[in-house]
């Protein structure tokens, strides 16, 4: 019987501790894990779910702390010896070689002599792909598979390896929701099977529909077991953040005035052989709206947004503000006609991560009386920036901060707030709340929804459905570089926004064309 | 006739040194490493390998001393640009500014000896094939062994599971460390034949080419070799044919002017430098079969685990 029970514990962490200069990543976590069970690991950014997953790999060693692999004491030393004892995982950027084949990554991560015979190989993927319903081509390349498809492989070469605890990391993250269904399918076949996973996610719904036993970590250490079927959203909500954080905005409905910008038949043929391009992409904006543009990372949102921003030059199609067409403007002209824009990345684009803050400030807003004849006016820069750090709750030592030292959230309040200060007409956001806290997605959301009552037109571009049903008035989707058709976020149901999100829509303007 | 099959054999000949170097650096650059410093360890392959058959009498002593050296020299820059993670660039530029210098210094009391450097030797049968026997099959030993060194290269990179973790390695260290892969060993290993087949190169300028010594006798050879990589987009069979035309180009300048051809000979010497680079860009159009045979990490140092 005492066997039996030691048997059915897969994996049990003990007081688990490490640290980095300057932060305590994980400050005693206790995990467990047992035999068929789906097990989620909630928690925000940062708070040390990531370092977790890296000593259960065997990418770090833990600083105190006992690993216990079925009823034995390990210590991993590298993510080889992880395999080999059972633990597979799928990051949640793949490590996938775009310029090999899917069988030719997998080969690599096997043993040579398992993985010379090629057409055996080919064999047990396939069989393996087919038992859990993932169907893959062996012989493409990953260059040409979808992110969907990408994370199949990464899966099936963990089940090759006869995984018996495979370990996600927001693996639902970059799929669409059909593709979120079939994966829980998978998992769950996974499951009865006997094999252990650890779910890494930070979306509660699913966490609920999907999950036996979750565990939340909050600041390195776990502030709650439970099981997630049996509780609220809200209530684990509360366990990642604590009490003293807003956890949700409220929006209110908003009030469309007159047509703002209008972009028909846009074009833009990439350079990179393996680059998204633009074709005909339509879309209408309106004062005093949010519209949003869903899509799987990597289907031109990032060529959307350059478009807009002057940073690409369309071969096609006019992009016109007010009626005046404003495609043949540089990127500067168009800021000065009202039109911000905040990319994707923080450092780098929306920001440079060595100039304090108040230089940063100038690198958009310089229009702003910032400069005058040629020359900088370095205190109302100051107080421009002291101004965007007051009125956006960005937490930082002052204006003279580097915006590479700040967190995600606080730096892209910051940012945000250099573009809403200036008032302008159109705001194109890219992930704005990607990787921030809860408490500054509130802030940032907050701030997006004043900016809209008072007359901006807004375009979000997310990856996050949550967000883009919570804030905006009209949907669309980007699939390989064509927009669907706009449509109410009230009418819009999710599994139509699926297929438009898989490319799925000349059909569907067809349908309401003949209706 | 005669004349197109004298042209043709020393074609094969002038493009040998530069097909051993382009091989070694193939491979050197499929692992994501950049060393620039080919024309240094092709010097020091050059002053080792004549001064070791000069001192011991024999053309393999000099053959292996000449590797030795070339794998010492590229170990010296993997330290530097794998172990240390220094800028590739900067390290490449220090090795070939120190080979060169070295070498002129250990080569200064060889200046003015000879040697009786390899002589040709006909492969039975193959040599009576008409003009290509003669062209091919009645070579050194050396020439030879670039055919050898072409062919296992091509299979290797083609074929082998060495071969795929090379291609992953240059293509993403972080990926292929992820997926448990030994990227500095890797790495480390095609370096070190970089060096071999950069001494083997300097070897053959030595001891088979011109069987002498004398200062930057390579003359920029390590560098065409490194163009021609690139505009070879990183595949052996395009190689080969670009060291060929750069061969041929070099036989063709003399014979021109051998022939009476009145124009500069500064022109004409800039012809196979032009010509094939000009080929070689005009072969390299299709971007995916570029993309996929581009080793993405090239140049970028990459230190496990940051």
């Amino acid at each position: 019987m005492g066997l039996c029970m030691t048997a059915a514990i897969r994996l049990k962490l003990e007081n688990i501790v490490k640290e980095y200069p300057g932060c305590r990543a994980n400050d005693g976590i206790d995990l467990t894990v047992e035999a068929g069970e789906i097990h989620a690991l909630l928690g925000e950014n940062g708070a040390g779910k990531s370092t977790l997953m890296k000593v259960i790999y065997g990418v770090v060693q833990p600083d105190e702390g006992r690993v216990v692999w079925n009823g034995h004491a390990v210590q991993v030393d590298n993510p080889a010896q992880a395999r080999r004892m059972g633990i597979g995982m799928v990051f949640q950027h793949f490590s996938l070689f775009e310029t090999l084949t899917v069988a030719e990554n997998i080969a690599l991560s096997l043993p040579p002599d398992e993985a010379r015979n090629r057409s055996q190989l080919n064999q047990r993927i396939n069989e393996v792909s087919e038992r859990y319903g993932m169907e893959l081509d062996p012989r493409r390349y990953i260059s040409t598979l979808s992110v969907g498809e990408r994370q199949r492989v990464e899966i099936v070469r963990c089940l090759i390896q006869e995984t018996t605890l495979l370990i996600l990391d927001e693996p639902t993250s970059v799929l669409t929701p059909q593709e979120v269904t079939s994966l829980f399918a998978t998992l769950r076949t996974l499951s009865k099977e006997g094999c252990s996973i650890l779910f890494i996610s930070h979306k509660l719904e699913e966490v609920r529909s999907l999950c036996h036993t979750a565990t939340v970590l909050r600041q390195g250490r776990v502030s709650g077991d439970c099981q997630p079927a049996e509780i609220s959203a809200s209530e684990i909500a509360r366990l990642m953040v604590g009490d003293d954080t807003p956890i949700s905005t409220r929006v209110t409905a908003a009030e469309p005035g007159e047509p703002l910008m209008e972009v028909s038949g846009l074009g833009w043929k990439s350079k990179d052989p393996f680059g998204t391009s633009l074709r005909n992409v339509n879309l209408d904006l309106h004062k005093g709206e949010i519209v949003g543009i869903a899509g799987v990372a990597g289907n031109g949102q990032d060529e959307l947004l350059k478009a807009l921003s002057g940073e690409i030059r369309a071969d096609a199609g006019t992009i016109c503000l007010s009626g005046q067409n404003i495609e043949t403007l540089f990127p500067d002209q168009r800021r000065k006609l009202g039109v911000a824009i905040v990319p994707e990345e923080r450092l780098g684009r929306g920001a440079v991560p060595d100039m304090s803050l108040a230089d940063n400030a100038l690198l958009t807003a310089s229009g702003q009386g910032l400069v005058e004849r040629g020359l900088i006016r370095s205190g109302r820069v100051r107080e421009f920036s002291r101004e965007v750090i007051r009125r956006f709750g960005v937490r930082c030592t002052g204006e003279n901060s580097t915006a590479g030292s700040l967190s995600g959230g606080n730096l892209q309040k910051y940012i945000i707030g250099r573009e809403a200060l200036q008032n302008p007409r159109l705001l194109v956001a890219s992930h704005p709340t990607w990787g921030v806290d809860v408490g500054s997605a509130v802030a940032i959301h907050e701030s997006l929804v004043k900016l809209r009552d008072e007359g901006a037109a807004i375009l979000l571009i997310s990856e996050d459905l949550d967000e883009l049903y919570q804030l905006c008035n009209r949907l669309g989707a980007l699939c390989d570089g064509r927009l669907s058709p706009l449509a109410p976020t009230s009418e819009l149901h999710i599994e139509q926004l699926g297929q438009w999100m898989a490319g799925e829509f000349e059909s569907t303007e067809v349908a309401h064309a003949v209706a | 006739m005669e004349l197109l099959t004298n042209v043709l054999a020393a074609t094969v000949v002038a493009g040998t040194p530069l097909l051993l170097v382009a091989l070694g650096e193939l491979i050197c650059e499929r692992s994501g490493v950049l060393n620039l410093g080919q024309e240094g360890m092709m010097l020091m392959g050059a002053v080792a390998g004549f001064a070791a058959a000069l001192s011991s009498g024999s053309l393999l002593v000099g053959v292996v001393a000449a590797v030795m050296a070339g794998i010492a020299m590229s170990l010296l820059f993997a330290f530097m640009a794998v172990t240390l993670a220094a800028n590739q660039y900067a390290a490449g530029l220090a090795l070939t500014i120190f080979g060169t210098g070295l070498s002129a210094f250990l080569g200064a009391g060889f200046v003015g000896s000879s040697i009786d450097g390899f002589s040709r030797v006909a492969i039975p049968l193959l040599s009576d094939i008409p003009v290509l026997g003669r062209v091919f099959f009645n070579q050194d030993a050396l020439v030879y062994t670039s055919f050898i060194a072409f062919a296992v290269v091509a299979l290797f990179l083609r074929n082998s599971r060495g071969g795929l973790l090379l291609r992953a390695i240059g293509e993403d260290p972080e990926a292929a460390n992820a997926n448990g892969l030994k990227v500095l060993l890797v790495r480390y290993l095609a370096v070190a034949f970089g060096g071999g087949m950069a001494g083997l190169a300097g070897a053959y300028l030595s001891l088979a080419y011109t069987p002498l010594w004398t200062e930057n006798m390579t003359a920029g050879r390590g560098w065409i070799a490194l163009a021609l990589v690139v505009f070879a987009t990183w595949r052996p069979e395009r190689l080969i044919l670009g060291a060929y035309l750069f061969g041929a180009a070099s036989i063709l300048h003399l014979v021109l002017q051998g022939l009476g051809w009145k124009s500069s000979t500064e022109l004409l010497a800039m012809l196979p430098y032009v010509v094939t680079i000009l080929m070689l860009v005009l072969l390299s159009w299709n971007p995916v079969r570029t993309r996929l045979n581009t080793p993405l990490s090239l140049g970028q140092p990459y230190r496990p685990g940051s």
